[in-house]
């Protein structure tokens, strides 16, 4: 397979989509966040917001975003803490910790194993 | 045995019960056939996205950057497969190499468990991502590739010495591109996860 470098095009337009912005509360969203829109975009947004809000018509998950957008992770993360501080998206949140030493219990891999097994 | 080849769709919604995400990274050298494996057991075609890391001094390969400081890229492909109407597990498959590793703190941390891919021909390949597993309490499971025409054949108990691997870890060998195959690689990692964590859970 033919590795297909997400296109960064130029660093003044990241400037432009992030709002200068390098870093967002990185917390707030795994790469497997699953994210759902609350509204319809609106005339103005921007338009890598409205990509967003069309993308998270039904549940998505961050790193879904990021390869259809064709933006770096961390580029995602930023816009989508923009749309979160407004109420233009809700995030359903791992629940499994981004710790190393918490586990996931044995429920939930079992349930994990049936879902598997039923492939 | 069925055929991994078959037509995948493009992306296709997950459903609107879905609510918790769970991740679980395949690691292994250059043509190793993580992206082979992914798209084996993906429910969708394996779509393909980086994260630039942003870094002092370290591994400049991209001078032309966002920023004056040295910015790195990691492109990584992921699959995904909807394990019921709430919970849908993605598939990562990484390179193991060392600039990797820089992202794996942001990106994998939470991960139910990793894959090493080990191709025979060339063993070495895994070792730095084995390390970094142990190094970082990732439990995982080796999965040897065979290739066709893998001369010699090693037996697992030569694999596993040479890949120095304590006994509990799982070894076992797959075919990526058979889609049972690879089930049965998925499920060998989570029934070794189920262990620890019933363990675990037994220990007051
Ligand atoms: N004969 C054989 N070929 C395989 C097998 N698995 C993968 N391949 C082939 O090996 C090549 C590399 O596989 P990929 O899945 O792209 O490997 P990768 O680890 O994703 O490679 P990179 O992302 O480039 O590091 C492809 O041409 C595959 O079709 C296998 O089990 N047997
Ligand atoms: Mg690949």
């Amino acid at each position: 397979m033919m590795r297909r470098p997400v296109d960064l095009g130029d660093p003044d337009r990241l400037y432009t989509v992030t709002g200068g912005r390098s870093r967002a509360d990185d917390e707030k969203f795994d790469l497997v966040t699953l994210v759902v829109s609350e509204c319809r975009p609106s005339p103005g947004m921007q338009s890598e917001h409205v990509r967003i809000l069309e993308l998270c018509r039904h549940p998505i998950a961050v790193v879904e975003i990021s390869a259809e957008l064709r933006l770096p992770i961390t580029v995602v993360r930023i816009l989508l803490s923009d749309l979160l501080s407004t109420g233009r998206i809700t995030a359903r949140h791992p629940r499994v910790a981004r710790s190393h030493v918490d586990l996931p219990d044995s429920t939930l891999l079992e349930e994990v194993l049936h879902g598997l097994r039923n492939l | 045995m069925d055929s991994a080849i078959s037509e995948l769709p493009a992306r296709t919604p997950l459903a609107d019960s879905a609510e918790t995400g769970l991740k679980i990274v395949v690691v292994g050298g250059f043509g190793v056939g993580k992206t082979t494996l992914v798209r084996s057991v993906s429910e969708i075609r394996p779509l393909n996205t980086e994260e630039v890391m942003t870094q002092a001094g370290v591994g400049v390969d991209d001078p032309a950057g966002l920023t004056a400081k040295t910015t790195t890229t990691v492109a990584f492909d992921f699959g995904r497969i909807s394990l019921n109407d709430r919970m849908v597990l993605y598939l990562f498959g990484a390179p193991g190499q060392e600039r990797f590793w820089f992202l794996w703190d942001g990106l994998f941390s939470g991960t139910l468990g990793a894959v090493v891919l080990v191709d025979t021909r060339r063993m070495s390949d895994s070792w730095y991502a084995i390390d970094r597993l142990e190094h970082h309490r990732t439990p995982f499971v080796v999965a040897v590739n065979r290739f066709d025409g893998d001369h010699p054949v090693f037996s697992l108990e030569e694999i596993r010495q040479a890949l120095s691997l304590p006994a509990q870890v799982p070894l076992i060998e797959c075919d990526a591109r058979v889609r049972s195959s690879g089930k049965h690689v998925l499920i060998s990692l989570v029934d070794h996860l189920h262990e620890l964590a019933r363990a675990r859970e037994m220990t007051p």
